[in-house]
């Protein structure tokens, strides 16, 4: 049985695993931020989102790098 | 009853705006009528994540139904302009146009200099042991499908602000309509975007960059997930020049405070000769971290939508047309969910590249404290 596809894809799928680690981190975090304060949940969800977008952002120069090997 | 009629609208105007994933499928499903080995849904992505000289509806090679455009480009000579229909749909260096004295040909989407002569397999293009070109292009300044579609944004953002504008001097500044649907957008970035992060003393004058930032790739994102096919923030180019607008703007304001953050890092002594290249490389990468992302976020929406719409003719091309048929609502059902994410990536994107955006400007213009 022959190797179908590109290593390529195995570093995407990797970059993938990095991004999902973070930002689930983040949203756990967020979570439990929430479950304390309820009142701040605004603020809480605002920065979640900013330092999801940067961590995506971080993940997303793999998913580049992959692209140009396709 | 009113709640109804906007809820149907919204679910009306989504599957229209879906449409888009349809439509590039049809026309690759013409030239396979007949089981082939395995459907390769890689070129037709790449078709409709690439720029073009045309704008290309539906049909292949000589059967296309496209909008020819304008091909300008900057040569030896001097300027040259003709539409892209002269090309004849030709994209393998076949065809040759003559103009001013000089030949071109097009193939891959690139215009170059065409050769005297066809080689055996009828291209006037010479490649290199690598299949890679070897001719030499000129400058090309053509009118493309991105440049189009950064004119169709441009009008849409003329006529919804002045008449917005407008609106506030007619109706004695309370807000209706269009108006009502801009003004909390505005707000919001002059207010939490701006105001938070250059601070009270110095954001106004950079509010109608950061406005004009903010709506030009919002309506450019939401402009690449309708039928048009357009994929302008998808591509490279535009989020570069964004990019490089705001290194600009963040050095041409920059204060003697930041200059000496960088160059005088307040840090001790024994790390400053690590910490100056770091903030002066630090300069360069958040711009290029800014391009990068917009890009790759929207490229890969793309290419995920495309993807699996593509599902349905890997199953018909392996295992026919009635597996087609049946994965087809599974198939449409996950491209809906990705689509509908995409529509919040679209909003998202247009939000983090303005507010880093205000971030480094607000770094820039710090006072001490």
């Amino acid at each position: 049985m022959a190797v179908v596809g590109s290593v390529a894809a195995i570093g995407a799928g990797l970059a993938v695993i990095g991004v999902g680690l973070g930002i689930g981190k983040i949203g756990g975090s967020a979570m439990e931020g929430i479950a304390r304060q309820p009142e701040a949940a605004g603020k809480i969800q605002t920065a979640m989102i900013i330092a999801a977008a940067l961590i995506e952002g971080a993940g997303l120069f793999g998913i580049v790098v992959a692209l140009l090997g396709l | 009853m009113f709640k109804k009629t906007s809820l149907l609208t919204i679910v009306f105007a989504l599957s229209i705006l879906f449409a888009k994933s349809s439509a590039p499928a049809v026309s690759e499903n013409h030239s396979e009528t007949e089981k082939s080995e395995s459907y390769n849904p890689v070129p037709m992505i790449m078709h409709h994540i690439a720029d073009a000289h045309e704008i290309h509806f539906w049909g292949e090679g000589e059967n296309s139904v496209s909008v020819p455009l304008p091909v300008i480009l900057w040569t030896n000579n001097g300027l040259v302009s003709f539409m892209n229909s002269e090309f004849h749909h030709d994209d393998a260096g076949h065809h040759v146009v003559e103009k001013k004295g000089m030949k071109f040909t097009k193939a891959h989407g690139k215009i170059y200099y065409a050769n005297e002569n066809a080689d055996s397999h009828g291209s006037y293009i010479s490649h290199d042991e690598d299949g890679h070109s070897e001719n030499s292009k000129p400058l090309d300044f053509s009118i493309t499908k991105s440049v189009v579609g950064i004119f169709v944004t441009m009008i849409i953002l003329l006529l919804v602000f002045t008449s917005v504008a407008r609106s506030y001097k007619t109706n004695g500044g309370i807000p209706k309509k269009l108006t009502g649907w801009m003004e909390p957008l505005v707000v919001f970035v002059r207010d939490d975007i701006a105001k938070e992060n250059i601070g009270e003393a110095k954001y106004k004058k950079f509010v109608p960059f950061l406005l004009s930032i903010f709506f030009f790739i919002l309506v450019l994102n939401i402009l690449g997930l309708t039928p048009l096919g357009f994929n302008v923030t998808g591509n490279i180019a535009v989020t570069l020049v964004l990019a490089l607008v705001t290194l600009f703007v963040t050095l041409k304001s920059a204060n003697k405070n930041y200059w000496g953050h960088i160059f005088n890092p307040p840090v001790p002594g024994a790390l400053k000769p690590l910490m100056i290249p770091i903030e002066i490389v630090g300069i360069f990468t958040k711009p290029f971290a800014l391009m990068i992302r917009l890009f790759a976020n929207i490229t890969a929406g793309h290419i995920v939508i495309l993807s699996l719409i593509s599902l349905i003719f890997v199953a018909q091309a392996g295992s026919g047309t009635g597996m087609a048929w049946a994965v087809s609502p599974a198939a449409f059902a996950l491209t809906l969910f990705i689509f509908v994410l995409e529509v919040l990536v679209a909003f998202l994107q247009a939000y983090i590249f303005t507010l880093l955006t205000a971030l480094f400007v607000g770094m820039s213009v710090e006072e001490h404290h």
